[in-house]
């Protein structure tokens, strides 16, 4: 069929250049055929999200930003600026026995003053009525009638904003737990940020001197600092304080009982584990319960414990059982191997666990923990059911004011916002510790 | 190894250096502590009752307890002892959390489910839905739903209509109901029978699969049976009910029945937070599943259908129910915010209304804290025995 000329040089192979993809994998097409519209299921899925999302993201984003209110220093400053008027309108009424007559009925129309311009936006509506005519018959109308669209007062967030933060803190002073929840902030940045020195130090000093210094900033009467009743306390700080105080005692606490339940003494073992699985089976608001009511009564005649103390002292032991629960994990993680090996190497219970068990423990603790820390920054909402000032008691204190009243949804949302700030960007970090910790295949 | 295996006479080591006994002696001393530490509290406690003037003792529990609830699954009224406030809190923890449970499990896979889907805007709008009602505390959500929402709803005499009968407004949803006639208990006997006899074809069909290899359509059958009977026994009876019809009397309705905003709101609150919490852990059991599971299933032949049944979610469920079934105690526990509305639950009705009402703060709470830790004891025993079940028998 062919010969071969071997007097020619062998014709070198070279490869056509490659062919695009086809145009309807690639691009925004290729994009939306993958993830959007794959087949007929998922092109429906698509459109019924569509629709839905169109349904609820327009009203939402109107009334918190494109209707709100933002500027201002009074709730007038929320009130529409267009006076309302009751305008007589003629319109077709059906009366009960299905006959239609003309009827005159009221309808709103919004009248602008001169020389305003108007802060709110209007639509005109058909609302169904139902009107009295001709002594005690009611007839059935349609009539069409502005309404004013009602967008958000943010006003009030601006006004209250300090309150929120501080609770009743008094002003001139209130740059006190800034300053410590700034310190502390920073310096927990610190500790877990890699290759920094004296880690270990920095971490010692948050857990020991750090919440004592702390306690007189906040308290005063030293110094020169004048002395703030922790009735005072309030908002987002008493928050703060709460669960710092609440995860600060938790873990020593927590270490000590997840040892005790996987000691070898029964009777140690016994009481933690009693201990543990009781503070566990009960909700966190029946211990703030036993901390206000049964607490006193358990305590010497005359003995009077303020209600702060009393609450950080319920939550602490509620949040200790969970912490136990978090280093057992972390302990049972780590391979037999490293107890067998400190053991060779002579070492006794306690250097055992100081020096080989608890620092690797603790290390593939930490997104566990970042966690339960979450648990708690959510559960010192809780305490406003035992009358103290955090931050949502706060917003609640807002919106019943008569001033404010009938603004809990911006109130809500704010809350909502600052929450969800925190525990979003913990829950971030803890995610990404773990990607970082996991160091398997 | 012990000094007598090498062959040496152990020396007379310091007594205080035996492990042994520093065990007991830690151990006694801890004992004792307690003990006393307990004297302690009772000492003060007895001294404290003494000085208040409170006897102690459960005869409170015979007293009229005179007060009234919004929502209640028995017969009470203000005459009515504290014992049965007592039942009736307990029923209205175990009906909100029962009802939550049945909610946030349906919301719960259906938004993992959603967050795993190849469809982005599917799997954008879950991812949306878990991380925002994950992150914001369960208590402002009961309040938003409760202040925010429903207490918003329009007064009752211009209440929302539904399909003409169904009336929405801020004291609740008015809705039809039925009152039961003579033949009526048929229905549930069929309804019981209906699963009875679905649970007999079901092992049926697996014997004959085993068998003979022959399948058999268990669901559709199954579901024909539960839903059949009941429906057969309506019409064999002649559908011996009356409908209840809400109608608006003065100020209120008359007839129908009505869902109270207090329950709604905890229920709506306990549903979509749980709810995202359960789609996380769907999300992490289905993602734990290898992908090779999958291929080795479609190399076998079997349709994408089958494998999902046979192979993907059996394992996923291994890994999804111990956290799915500690997400419904927390339900149970978190059901205990309902005195921030005042849904007369265990803890608002007991550690709230009765304790400040009678001053027994001792047997309030130790009664609260009881049912909580039967509840808890019996979910988590029920967990292991199904963690026993289906835990991964290795050769």
């Amino acid at each position: 069929m062919s010969h071969t000329d071997f007097g020619q040089t062998p014709a070198v192979f070279e490869p056509k250049p490659d062919l695009p993809p086809p145009a309807s994998t690639v691009g925004l097409i290729g994009w939306l055929r993958g993830n959007l519209f794959p087949d007929w299921f998922n092109s429906a899925l698509t459109l019924v999200a569509i629709l839905a999302l169109f349904m609820i993201i327009p009203p939402i984003v109107n009334w918190a930003l494109l209707d709100a209110h933002f500027a201002g220093d009074s709730r007038a400053a929320c009130k529409p600026n267009v006076q309302i008027v009751k305008d007589k309108v003629i319109t077709q009424g059906e009366l009960p026995d299905g006959s239609t007559m003309e009827l005159e009925a009221t309808a709103d129309r919004v009248v602008v003053p001169e020389g305003v311009t108007p802060n709110v936006r209007w639509t005109r509506k058909l609302i169904e009525g139902t009107v009295r005519a001709t002594g005690r018959e009611y007839a059935k109308v349609e009539i069409e009638q502005d309404v004013i669209i009602e967008g958000a007062c943010w006003v009030f967030i601006g006004i209250r904003y300090d309150q929120f933060i501080y609770g009743f803190y008094p002003k001139e002073e209130r740059w006190r737990p800034t300053v410590v929840i700034g310190v502390g902030l920073l310096l927990i940045i610190y500790m877990l940020t890699d290759g920094m020195p004296h880690r270990g130090r920095v971490a010692m000093f948050l857990l020991i001197p750090f919440p004592i210094i702390a306690f007189f900033m906040f308290s005063g009467g030293v110094l020169g600092m004048p002395h703030v009743d922790n009735a005072k306390w309030g908002g987002l700080v008493l928050t703060i304080i709460i669960s710092a105080v609440a995860i600060t005692g938790a873990l020593p606490l927590g270490i000590a009982l997840a040892l005790g339940r996987r000691s070898q003494m029964p009777i140690i073992r016994l009481f933690c584990v009693i201990f543990i699985e009781f503070l566990r089976s009960v909700p966190m608001i029946t211990i703030l319960f036993m901390a206000m009511v049964v607490l006193p009564l358990f305590l010497p005649p005359g003995t009077t414990f303020d209600q702060l103390a009393r609450v950080l002292i319920g939550v602490t032991l509620f949040i200790a059982a969970y912490t136990a629960e978090v280093v057992r994990g972390g302990l049972q993680a780590l391979p037999k191997g490293q107890y067998e090996a400190a053991e060779a190497l002579g070492l006794g219970y306690w250097k055992m666990m100081r020096l080989i068990i608890l620092p690797q423990a603790l290390k593939i603790m930490i997104p566990a923990i970042v966690s339960l820390f979450i648990g708690i920054f959510k559960d010192t909402t809780l305490v406003q059911i035992v009358g103290l000032n955090d931050l949502l008691t706060m917003v609640q204190l807002a919106v019943t004011d008569a001033q404010w009243i009938g603004l809990s949804k911006e109130g809500y949302f704010f809350c909502a916002f600052i929450f969800f700030v925190f525990c979003f960007s913990m829950s971030r970090y803890s995610m990404y510790l773990e990607r970082k910790l996991h160091t398997g295949h | 190894m012990t000094a007598a295996d090498v062959g040496v006479k152990p020396g007379k080591a310091n007594f205080l250096y035996d492990a042994r006994v520093r065990a007991i002696a830690y151990q006694i001393i801890t004992a004792a502590g307690l003990v006393i530490f307990i004297a302690w509290l009772t000492n003060n406690t007895l001294e404290n009752l003494e000085a208040r003037g409170i006897a102690s003792g459960f005869e409170f529990l015979g007293h009229p307890a005179g007060f009234g609830v919004p929502f209640s699954l028995i017969d009470y009224s203000e005459a009515s002892p504290y014992k049965t406030a007592f039942y009736l809190s307990v029923l209205n923890t175990l009906f909100v959390s029962i009802v939550g449970i049945v909610l946030a499990t349906i919301v719960g896979f259906a938004m993992g489910v959603m967050r795993l889907s190849k469809n982005f805007l599917i799997s954008r709008i879950a991812a949306i839905y878990l991380e925002t009602f994950r992150n914001v505390p369960l208590l402002l959500q009961i309040l938003f739903w409760y202040i925010g929402v429903l207490q918003l709803m329009p007064k009752i005499r211009s209440s929302l209509i539904f399909f003409d009968n169904v009336y929405v407004n801020n004291r609740g949803i008015f809705y039809p109901s039925l009152t039961a006639e003579t033949g009526f208990s048929a229905i549930p006997v069929a309804f019981g029978l209906g699963i009875l006899a679905t649970i007999a074809m079901r092992i049926w069909a697996k014997r004959r699969q085993e068998a003979t290899g022959q399948s058999f359509h268990t669901v559709w059958v199954g579901l024909g049976l539960i839903v059949g009977a009941p429906v057969m026994a309506a019409i064999v009876t002649g559908f011996p009910w009356t409908w209840s019809i809400p109608k608006l009397v003065g100020f209120g309705f008359n007839g129908g029945a009505v869902i109270v905003p207090e329950f709604l709101a905890l229920l709506l609150a306990l549903t979509i937070y749980t709810a995202a919490f359960i789609g996380e852990i769907v999300r992490a059991g289905i993602q734990a599943v290898s992908h090779g599971q999958t291929e080795a299933a479609h190399a076998l032949g079997l349709r994408h259908g089958v494998t999902l049944r046979l192979v993907i979610i059996p394992q996923a469920m291994r890994i999804i129910i111990p956290p799915l079934i500690s997400q419904y105690l927390n339900l149970t526990k978190n059901s205990s915010l309902a005195p921030a509305i005042g849904y007369p639950e265990l803890t608002a009705v007991w550690a709230g209304t009765v304790l400040n009402q009678s001053g027994q703060a001792l047997e309030c709470m130790a009664m609260v804290m009881g049912v909580y830790c039967a509840i808890s004891l019996s979910i988590s025993g029920v967990m292991n025995w199904y963690n026993k079940r289906v835990a991964l028998v290795e050769r």
